[in-house]
């Protein structure tokens, strides 16, 4: 990919590979993330999310391939001004007080130091922290910390965010305060690159996404491209003959589990002929129940597609 | 160099916040005043000497001043060993290096930092110390400011020893290997003066090399020459093999070479460790 192109998105990779010693973290990861836009990145445990994160913010060297961030090459100086990231290992200097972490955070970032007080307000006020800023860190607890974590990944108004499993620690109303600040970094036109293995989370929203596994990307694209525009169906039926019930296969990929039989990648309009179809077989039809794909089916499906 | 100082100042500050620099400054003081008591005591003894009181002083002086600068390089080796290493484990580190820092930079930040906090010690008490020792005596030694310098010397070289290893060990690790250096090197120093006396080429080189790989003992026994008195040197030079091994003494000041050695020492080590750092994956 050109500079010129590279420039117009957040995030682009190409075949970017990790390997620590003879484990394989990652291999050959080929992205992108647009500007502006929710990007999610899931994958099962161990398969190269974190060292793709830690590889974007330069903390891990590729020992192959090439990758951007925000136009220039990863791990590019300047450019880290225009990056927040929350790690998946979040922890804060203990002995500071959290508005002092925020602090430090804006000098090491080049921040004006005249801009300092209103940005570490607006972070504070952001994650909820205010009414704790002269607090020490250490007095905090683990979803407090990552509060603060993500406070510091959203100062100085970021082109893009990396957060890498932003609510591990965090309770339902922290998850749902998360899920509005990444809207709202969205909205401001921030990209945000949201690693996580919560899977009602990423669907609720990202815009586009990801599916990893051992290391290299087995899927991605819009969140109605992954799931696919049809849906799936489940039908109860008995008296059907083996013959019978392979010749359905041609309405969908068939999971045949006794009397319930579910068609997968069968458009709803269809659902009656294929009703039609299993009772002109002998087939008695005691209920149908067409099911909504959801990212956790779909995720499952395509790990077991790659493992076969 | 902007951050490099930042990460200076933070340095020290974590000290300060973690009482380290509170309780170092209280041990110090009373260990002040109770080696001060103990000196007062020497022109009290029944039909000594001016003369004896001050031989003795001298020596004394020494120990006191082997005794601080074990415990600067000791703490300095505690200090330093976690310093990198702790971070990368804890996750401080994580959130810092991806903010437009070089790693260098928060490298040398802590070494700044922490060798700034040694040479402050070691000038407050060895100042404080030697007014102690005045006020109890009125003895001095011959050239204080540059003992002082030599002791914080090897402070700061065993930090930076701690340092380099603390970019790839864990804190525990990397800090008993800095301290099995630090003995081993005092051992070679013993050796090198026991193979000078007896003139015996081996152990000689042996001594040399331990002086060269940890430069330490070196520089310790640098600091014993600017606190040796012209008249109890030309004692202990008399004294031929009866001073042999005698870790306490030294006969001739650093010579230039050996000073060049050390400060290329340094800036090898430090380059070594800005280069492991950079390399490392966190």
């Amino acid at each position: 990919m050109e500079a010129a192109d590279a420039a117009s998105l957040a995030v682009h990779t190409q075949d970017l590979a990790k390997r620590y010693g003879k484990t394989v973290a990652l291999s050959g990861l080929t992205m992108s993330v647009r500007r502006a836009e929710v990007f999610g990145f899931l994958g099962p445990n161990g398969a190269g999310k974190t060292t793709a994160v830690k590889l974007l913010v330069g903390l891990a060297i590729p020992t192959a391939g090439e990758g951007w961030v925000l136009g220039a090459p990863i791990g590019d100086l300047q450019t880290r001004r225009r990056l927040g990231y929350l790690p998946e290992l979040f922890r804060y200097q203990g002995w500071m007080k959290a508005r002092e972490v925020l602090g430090l955070h804006c000098e090491l970032s080049g921040m004006p130091r005249s801009e300092w007080k209103a940005e570490i307000e607006s972070a504070l006020k952001t994650v909820g922290l205010s009414d704790r800023a002269g607090d020490r860190v250490e007095g905090f607890s683990k979803g407090m910390q990552q509060r603060l974590g993500l406070g510091v990944a959203l100062l100085g108004r970021p082109e893009l965010v990396l957060l890498d499993e932003p609510t591990s620690a965090l309770d339902p109303v922290g998850r749902h305060d998360v899920r509005e600040i990444i809207r709202q970094l969205k909205a401001r036109g921030t990209a945000v690159f949201l690693n996580s293995h919560l899977l009602s989370e990423v669907e609720q929203i990202c815009d586009r996404l990801a599916v990893v596994d051992h290391g290299r990307v087995i899927a991605n694209g819009t969140m109605s491209q992954i799931l696919g525009r049809d849906g799936a169906v489940r039908v109860r039926v008995t008296g059907l003959q083996p013959n019978s019930r392979a010749a359905l296969q041609t309405y969908g990929n068939l999971e045949d589990e006794g009397e319930w039989l579910t068609f997968r990648g069968l458009a709803q309009d269809r659902v009656p002929e294929l009703v039609s179809e299993i009772v002109r077989q002998g087939g008695r039809v005691y209920a149908v129940e067409p099911r909504h794909e959801t990212l956790e089916d779909r995720f499952l499906q395509l790990l077991k597609e790659q493992d076969q | 160099m902007s951050r490099v100082l930042t990460i200076a100042r933070l340095t020290i500050l974590e000290a300060s916040r973690r009482k380290l620099l509170l309780a170092l400054a209280v041990l110090t003081v009373v260990v002040i005043v109770l080696t001060s008591w103990g000196f007062s005591r020497l022109p009290t003894v029944k039909g000594v000497t001016p003369a004896e009181v001050r031989g003795a002083a001298s020596q004394l002086t020494i120990l006191v001043a082997f005794m601080f600068s074990g415990v600067l390089a000791l703490g300095s080796t505690l200090v330093a060993a976690p310093s990198i290493a702790s971070d990368i484990e804890s996750g401080i580190a994580l959130a810092i290096l991806p903010r437009p820092i070089r790693r260098s930079e928060l490298l040398m930040g802590k070494w700044l930092g922490l060798a700034l906090l040694v040479t402050l010690y070691a000038a407050l008490s060895g100042v404080l110390e030697m007014i102690g020792i005045w006020l109890a005596t009125s003895y001095l030694p011959p050239n204080p400011a540059a003992a002082l310098a030599f002791v914080a010397a090897e402070g700061i070289v065993l930090m930076s020893l701690a340092l380099l290893l603390s970019t790839r060990l864990s804190p525990m690790t990397g800090g008993v290997i800095a301290l099995v250096f630090f003995f081993v090197a005092w051992i070679g120093g013993i050796a090198l003066a026991i193979g000078q006396v007896f003139a015996n080429d081996t152990i000689i080189n042996i001594g040399v090399g331990s002086r060269l790989l940890i430069p330490t003992d070196g520089l310790w026994h640098g600091a014993i020459f600017y606190l040796e008195p012209s008249d109890v040197l030309a004692l202990a030079r008399a004294a031929g093999r009866a001073r042999a091994g005698n870790p306490f003494f030294a006969d001739q000041p650093l010579p230039l070479t050996y000073l060049a050695w050390v400060v290329a020492w340094l800036v090898g080590l430090l380059a070594l460790a800005n280069w492991s750092f950079a390399r490392r994956d966190l």
